[in-house]
């Protein structure tokens, strides 16, 4: 399997590489579909532009990346063009690797539960074979590296490439069951955007149930795991925050960065909710609405956590979705990185209800964001409610698509318990209903 | 009374071919340039056509050839005798100009001799307004009883006809009509050859109505034929009056020319005119010492013009030859004495260049105009914060090199905190032009940080440009000795500089803007799609799959819930 994903990161990186050298690269970076205030290159410029004038970056409201991109892109600034290249690949090498482990645990989870007798007899179809998972490794790093969403997101140069690079290594390093580097990464990304702290949740269930502990709150060793785990969470958080005070010698970049991403006030439109809801709001209402929507993004996680807990995997992937979606500037960059794992989940697709409509939606919104962009902003003859109204068709296809998985999902797990074919009381056909 | 007219009194000193008649369709086109003594000048084109029908006979007209139909008809249908109308913009400045060819007041004006056979004039002065209003797009509907009178003695017949009854006379004016490119396009329109050739190509809205008096009329009389006056002809002339500012001074040599005036030059006579000529007013310039004429023409004529002998070099379009090699006529005023007027040495410009609503560029421009000394100069610009200039894309090039400046003072903008701060100290080079440009990107605001009029634009003040110039004289720097107070104006510590400072002009910034009806709407819109999230990851979350039972008939229920009660097992 080395020599096809050797292939497809010489395909991906020979794409990007051309786009780089074309005049697109310049008209790529400066859509908003692509770019956030949060994650601009033309942005990490500035703020490296306003340090070498001896000007604190955050002094302004231009600059709102962490210190260590700072530190980071101090010394990389020229070579710019392959570390994004880099963290793409790194993103893919380390899905492909998640996937592959995480195939070879379902399947050995299905081989005890088919020795214990413990699905029914009909289901048989449902069994997943060896033969149908060999490819999805590929096909999920293909799925992250030629995602057009994704190459839009390198060539622009957003920062949102690195964002996914450390999410996925987050993930790779709990699939394989290293707690430390599990809890080191969790914090880099938290660090990056507060965010991914709603995935928290479920790298502590895979890894207590990887170590045999119980999911039970009653128990003491589960509070002492939680207890190790939030400990070198908070220790390398710890450690990465006071790296980034002695850079510049202030705590400035605390309200720049994070007061930022809860307070929202840029109102730069983007693919994403936030925007156009806080243009128009009522100046009396704007803290409670910021709060209800904050609050949104974090609110999902008990309820999945606790659904979800034998498949901490899926719960990932769902958490993924909900912060790409209601995330305060999200842009096409978050959206592939959870794209990514569809092929994970293709053995759901007799499950599935609603998935034509929803890629008719995603692609329609892809196409018209750029023009109704045109319309509004240049042309001058459509006005910023074509956009919204766009804005709003895209975030309704991906909330769609998302609970349509996790319908299949749930559903098959039905299956698996009570069979497939199931008899309603007089014998005939039953229809599921979610009751 | 007549008025005396350069056209009817001419001496020409070349030979003409005599006429005993007119012709019977005759169309003739002139105009005369008059330089005024404050600067101005005074155009005044007049287009004529005669004609010899009679509209009063009774038999319709019905082939025309020059004379417009539509006015053939108002004369026919109304009866009238005489009509004249006039629509001006501005106020013709006497004192400075002296007395116009043709005076008209500001606005509309009209007044009218009806024929005596007419015997409702009222009912016949109301539709001859709005008649008139339609062909000419003016409001002349306005006029009624309230604004019409009679005048007894002020406005006697300036064609022929002996009638004295001023009954059958109108009066009316609409000062507050205002001339616009809506008037003049259907007064063309009039014209035989329309604006398409000879004089009429110079009529043009765009330059016309950019000036400091305009005044376009339309006569109608009738007009003895030849010294007998057995036979009359119809004359309508369409007169048009203009006065150009164009006297900029200090721009250099003041010169004056056909294209700067209209922004064309004349390629052809129209067809149609017997007569297409030029008049330039050269009175005051009998030796050629006070201006040129370029191309000089030998044709000169004189006239009597309101009491006074004037002469006129005389451009005839008929001929080939004064059309030169070219095939085009450009006449040119240029005058001779050149007042060089002492430059500013340090000068600003400002603009916002790109397009769109997203980004855009300011560039600022300095010039130094010292032909041999190079001085430093302060840069201040105070950019609002909803513009979010990259300071990464400040470039600073003077004559296409690039210019560092010795000193930069940036302080960034805090949104709705505080403005932008840059500070720069360039060196500018001798007689150079040095340009500054930042790019910017262009915020979206809350709706209620829009002003009313939100697609007017947001201002952005004006840039600061301070600077010691050095000045050629030597200056006293005792500040203590008796000196009249404007000259404290310009403090100076040295004695061979002065302190200056230069605003660069304010720039209008468009922003993009939501939509201001919305409120509600977007509140419900988005936290509808918000719903639509929850509800169906609550409906996953709580809810588990169940096989659908269907429910049993309403008459099976309720015989149920009796069972339940008599505790006997249900159906």
């Amino acid at each position: 399997m080395a020599a096809p994903l050797t292939l497809l990161l010489i395909v991906a990186v020979t794409i990007r590489a051309a786009l780089y050298r074309s005049s697109l690269a310049d008209l790529i970076s400066e859509r908003v579909e692509v770019v956030s205030p949060l994650t601009a290159w033309k942005r990490v410029v500035e703020g490296l532009a306003l340090l070498d004038l001896g000007v604190s970056p955050y002094s302004g409201d231009v600059f709102h990346e962490t210190p260590l991109i700072i530190y980071f892109f101090h010394f990389l600034v020229d070579y710019a063009e392959i570390t994004f290249m880099l963290a793409d690949v790194i993103t893919a090498v380390a899905l492909y690797m998640t996937v592959k482990d995480y195939n070879k645990q379902v399947f050995r989870k299905q081989k005890y539960a088919l020795e214990a007798d413990r699905y029914p007899l009909d289901c048989l179809e449902l069994i997943r074979s060896p033969k149908e998972m060999y490819y999805i490794p590929l096909k999920v790093a293909m799925f992250y590296l030629l995602n057009p969403f994704t190459i839009l997101s390198c060539v622009a140069k957003s920062t949102c490439g690195l964002n996914n690079a450390v999410i996925a290594l987050f993930i790779l390093s709990t699939i394989k069951g290293n707690v430390l580097l599990s809890a080191v990464f969790l914090s880099l990304a938290t660090y990056q955007s507060i965010y991914p702290l709603t995935l928290c949740a479920a790298a502590l269930l895979y890894l207590m149930q990887r170590q045999y502990i119980p999911v039970n709150y009653r128990r003491a060793s589960f509070w002492w795991f939680i207890a190790q785990y939030a400990f070198m969470y908070l220790g390398s958080l710890f450690v990465i925050v006071c790296l980034s005070f002695f850079l510049l010698g202030s705590w400035d970049y605390l309200p720049s960065v994070y007061g930022f991403i809860l307070s929202v006030p840029d109102l730069t439109p983007n693919i994403g909710l936030f925007w156009y809801f806080f243009a128009e709001m009522f100046e009396h209402f704007r803290l409670f609405f910021l709060c209800v929507f904050q609050i949104n993004v974090f609110f999902y996680t008990i309820p999945l956590s606790i659904k979800l807990k034998e498949h901490p995997v899926f719960l990932i992937f769902m958490q993924l979705a909900v912060i790409s979606i209601f995330k305060s500037y999200p842009t096409v960059g978050d959206i592939a990185l959870y794209l990514a794992f569809l092929p994970v989940w293709s053995h759901l697709h007799r499950f599935l209800r609603n998935i034509f409509l929803v890629s008719c939606v995603l692609l329609a919104c892809s196409a018209l964001f750029p023009v109704l962009w045109h319309l509004w902003i240049y042309a001058g003859s459509a006005n910023s409610n074509f956009y919204y109204a766009i804005t709003l068709l895209f975030n309704v296809a991906q909330i769609l698509l998302v609970s349509d998985y996790f319908y299949a999902f749930l559903r098959r797990e039905h299956h698996l318990t009570y069979g497939l074919y199931l008899k309603r009381k007089d014998g005939s056909e039953a229809t599921l209903v979610l009751k | 009374m007549a008025i005396t007219m350069p056209l009817s009194s001419i001496i020409h000193k070349q030979p003409q071919k005599q006429r005993d008649k007119w012709p019977s369709n005759d169309f003739q086109e002139e105009l005369v340039i008059r330089p005024l003594h404050s600067g101005d000048i005074y155009a005044s084109f007049q287009f004529r056509t005669l004609w010899e029908t009679d509209f009063m006979r009774g038999n319709k007209v019905s082939h025309y050839r020059l004379f417009p139909k539509s006015l053939g008809q108002v004369i026919s249908k109304f009866s009238v005798r005489e009509l004249h109308i006039s629509f001006t913009q501005g106020y013709w400045r006497t004192m400075q100009w002296g007395q116009p060819f043709l005076p008209s007041p500001p606005g509309a004006e009209l007044w009218v001799w009806f024929q005596d056979s007419v015997t409702d004039v009222d009912g016949t002065w109301k539709e001859l307004t709005n008649v008139l209003s339609g062909i000419f797009c003016a409001s002349l509907n306005f006029i009624d009883s309230t604004n019409t009178v009679q005048p007894s003695a002020s406005f006697k017949p300036l064609g022929i006809g002996n009638v004295t009854d001023h009954s059958f006379l109108r009066y009316a004016t609409l000062p507050r009509e205002i001339v616009c490119t809506e008037n003049l396009t259907p007064w063309k329109k009039l014209l035989p050859c329309g604006s398409k050739a000879g004089l009429a190509v110079l009529l043009k809205s765009e330059k016309l109505f950019h000036s400091s008096f305009h005044s376009q009329a339309v006569h109608i009389r009738p007009v003895c034929q030849d010294w007998q006056c057995k036979t009359t002809s119809w004359e309508l002339r369409q007169t048009l009056n203009v006065v150009f500012d164009l006297h900029t001074p200090g721009q250099g040599k003041r010169e004056w020319s056909l294209f700067k005036m209209f922004s064309r030059t004349l390629t052809e006579a129209c067809p149609l005119a017997s007569s297409s000529k030029i008049y330039i007013d050269i009175t005051d310039n009998p030796q050629g010492e006070q201006f040129e004429v370029s191309p000089a023409t030998p044709l000169l004529s004189q006239a009597m013009v309101l009491g006074d002998r004037r002469t006129f070099s005389v451009y005839d379009l008929t001929q080939q030859i004064t059309f030169g090699t070219v095939r085009s006529l450009n006449l040119l005023i240029r005058w001779k004495s050149s007042e060089d007027m002492l430059r500013p040495l340090l000068h600003g410009e400002r603009y916002v260049a790109g397009y769109g609503l997203q980004t855009g560029e300011i560039h600022t421009l300095m010039y130094n105009n010292h032909p041999y000394r190079s001085f430093p100069v302060l840069l201040l610009d105070s950019v609002p914060w909803y513009l979010r200039l990259y300071i990464h894309t400040l470039t600073v090039a003077s004559k296409g090199k690039d210019n560092k400046p010795s000193y930069i003072h940036y302080q960034p903008s805090k949104d709705r905190v505080r403005p932008h701060l840059l500070e720069m100290l360039v060196q500018l080079p001798p007689n150079s032009v040095t340009e500054v440009t930042v790019q910017f990107e262009r915020a979206l605001l809350k709706w209620t940080e829009y002003t009313p009029d939100p697609n007017h634009g947001f201002y952005v003040g004006s840039s600061v440009i301070s600077s010691l110039v050095p000045s050629i004289v030597a200056m006293d720097t005792n500040s203590t000795r008796e000196q009249p107070l404007f000259s404290s104006f310009f403090p100076c510590k040295e004695e061979s500089s002065y302190f200056v400072r230069v605003y660069t002009e304010p720039l209008l910034v468009n922003l993009p803007t939501p939509d201001f009806s919305m409120p509600y709407n977007v509140i419900c819109l988005t936290c509808t799609v918000v719903a639509v999230g929850y509800g169906s990851l609550y409906n996953l979350l709580t809810r588990s799959f169940q096989i659908d039972e269907p429910s049993p008939g309403l008459a099976k229920r309720i015989a149920n819930i009796i069972r339940k009660m008599r505790g006997v097992p249900p159906l």
